[in-house]
């Protein structure tokens, strides 16, 4: 390890920037990039309180206070979209967050290198493939004519229309996202292992230790930050939910079960063209979000140490 | 060590759940291959399950018969080049800065970047700006300029940077380069695996990127493939359009749609393997503080 002395610069703040400066003009085209781009649109969001016309004013044009947020707070469509997100979002969160973990566990577990190899490959692949393709999979794979449907049929089952079945939308939600992202989700578990001292293993293995307890007592808590994390990022993104796929896969027969915050503004503003509305409902989602996560956040800090910021 | 017998008892149990993963993550692509090579009577008999039932190349000489196919596939490939020098570029020249640690202002500047991963304009905001506000509309730069650096990508090339040996950096300024060159001319290239996967990273995205082109691009010429594939699984485009002649007039024939879908995830696929272990480097350096 390396000792590091820690000098404080006690230059003037001008003198420090002037001496600097070659890699200070690095960041002024990001920074002005971040500005237009990641910042403006959050201050566009003031058309959630102004009366938006259209044309390239995009901060309104009178102010009409929390009209619009009154107006979805009585919407019974928008508040079935915001149970079908929390619904949505927590069941995928319980089924993933888990068995994400054991993959990557038993991925570490395989002692054949080559093999670990492969599987990894082939269970990365889905993360790559273009979500039009997944939702086309998704609609072949169980069309009338498709293996599911085949399969049920071959056990003397009723064929299942299950693309405009509102009851199903959760399940081909839930189940086409661990498809696509599980073997993805063990990314940063795999990289956390590989930094675990070996040296730890060993002395496990002197006192006897079974692979389970070395699992349990050793990979687990060397993962642990990396687990809170990635836990935190989860619940932060409780009120997101994956509105490409959904856009792709739900129609007016499943919006009862599948319409979520997101695709719910998409109708209201960009086909409706009820701008201002639509920006409301989206800035509540934002900030639920931002909530969200800044509590886990917290809570991780306070309980395990580890934090995002 | 001795495997004891409830361990060999475990391995084989995980040999077979890695081959029922295997299976399970491969069996929709082989699904759509045998759909592609097979006759219309037979998918819509539902009689496809592993492989071509009446193996017919019909559908792939449809679809590589025509002309506009080529063009969507053409404007995807050069979105990607100019898309990736953009992404590329700037996030590693925001990057670059941001990883050294003697730069006072960085106390600023990191939390300004990562600030926007946790709270973002919204879709509404960002299309206005994007569509009415910056004239955007109808032009590539729609989809090329506005997502191209992304906070996490920043952080992940800044990890990399940082983690680099300082030394070399000294050595190369001790020789007389300037900032400029000590960034072009030793972290750069000492940068492979995290420039790898940037670059992976952006191309995919931009492969696959339909919505933005659905939102920003009215044009039909410059739509990339994606897009075009969409409408072709959709059927929101007529069969004349694709030239296909399917037995239902309305619907495109399932060969149809199996067939777009390999030929556009063709490139992904078979690039993929080759790249996979610069990227799977690059998120552990990146992603592992050092």
């Amino acid at each position: 390890m390396e000792v590091r002395k820690k000098t404080i610069d006690t230059t003037p703040l001008w003198r420090h920037v002037r001496k600097e400066w070659k890699l200070y003009s690095f960041l002024i085209i990001p920074v002005v990039y971040f500005l237009i781009f990641k910042y403006a649109p959050m201050v566009g969001n003031i058309i959630a309180f102004r009366k938006y016309r259209g044309g390239p004013d995009f901060l309104g044009t009178e102010w009409v206070g929390f009209k619009y947020f009154k107006m979805f707070m009585d919407d019974p469509t928008f508040w079935r979209a915001f149970r079908n997100n929390l619904v949505l979002s927590i069941t995928y969160l319980l089924f993933r967050f888990p068995l994400t973990l054991i993959f990557a566990l038993l991925l570490n577990e395989i002692r054949t290198i080559r093999m670990k190899k492969f599987v990894q490959t082939v269970s990365y692949l889905p993360h790559f493939i273009s979500m039009v393709i997944v939702a086309g999979m998704v609609k072949e794979i169980l069309s009338q004519t498709g293996p599911v449907n085949a399969l049920l049929a071959h056990f003397g089952f009723d064929k299942i229309q299950f693309i405009s079945l509102p009851h199903w939308f959760p399940a081909i939600y839930v189940s086409s996202g661990l498809w696509q992202g599980l073997g993805w989700g063990t990314i940063l578990y795999l990289a956390a292992m590989t930094s675990i001292n070996t040296e730890l293993y060993e002395a496990a293995r002197i006192d006897g230790a079974s692979r389970f307890r070395l699992a349990w007592h050793v990979t687990i808590p060397g993962i642990l930050p990396t687990i809170m994390t990635l836990l935190v990022l989860d619940i932060g993104g409780i009120m997101g939910s994956n509105f490409e796929k959904i856009l792709l896969l739900y129609n007016p027969l499943t919006y009862e079960t599948a319409d979520v915050i997101s695709t719910y503004v998409y109708r209201m503003g960009i086909t409706g063209g009820n701008f201002s509305y639509a920006t409301a409902v989206g800035l509540f989602e934002g900030i639920i979000g931002l909530i969200l996560v800044t509590t886990a956040n917290a809570i991780s800090k306070k309980t395990t140490k580890t934090s995002l910021w | 060590m001795k495997a004891s017998s409830s361990y060999r008892v475990f391995q084989v149990f995980n040999t077979i759940i890695m081959t029922i993963v295997v299976f399970v993550t491969l069996y929709p692509f082989l699904y759509l291959l045998a759909q592609s090579f097979s006759s219309e009577a037979a998918v819509y008999a539902g009689k496809i399950s592993f492989y071509p039932i009446d193996f017919t190349s019909e559908t792939y000489k449809t679809i590589l018969g025509k002309p506009d196919f080529f063009r969507y596939y053409g404007n995807t490939i050069m979105y990607a080049v100019l898309g990736t020098l953009i992404a590329v570029g700037a996030t590693a020249v925001m990057a670059y800065p941001l990883s050294k640690e003697k730069l006072r202002l960085n106390k600023f500047f990191v939390p300004f970047v990562l600030f926007t991963m946790y709270f973002g304009g919204g879709l509404i905001p960002n299309y206005i700006l994007i569509a009415k506000s910056l004239s955007m509309k109808d032009t590539m730069w729609a989809l090329l300029i506005p997502g191209a650096i992304s906070a996490f990508n920043v952080i992940l090339m800044k990890t990399f940077f940082a983690s680099l040996p300082n030394e070399v950096e000294e050595a190369a300024k001790v020789d007389g380069l300037d900032v400029f060159g000590i960034f072009t001319r030793i972290t750069l290239p000492l940068s492979k695996p995290i420039l790898a996967t940037m670059i992976l990273f952006v191309i995919v995205g931009i492969w696959n990127d339909w919505f933005s082109a659905s939102l920003y691009l009215q044009t039909k010429e410059k739509w990339p493939v994606a897009l075009f594939l969409r409408q072709v699984i959709d059927s929101a485009i007529s069969t004349t359009e694709i030239g296909a002649n399917s037995e239902n007039t309305n619907q495109i024939a399932a060969t149809v749609k199996s067939t777009a879908m390999v030929l556009t995830s063709l490139p992904i696929i078979c690039i993929y393997p080759f790249v996979q272990k610069y990227f799977v480097q690059g998120m552990m350096i990146g992603s592992v503080k050092g």
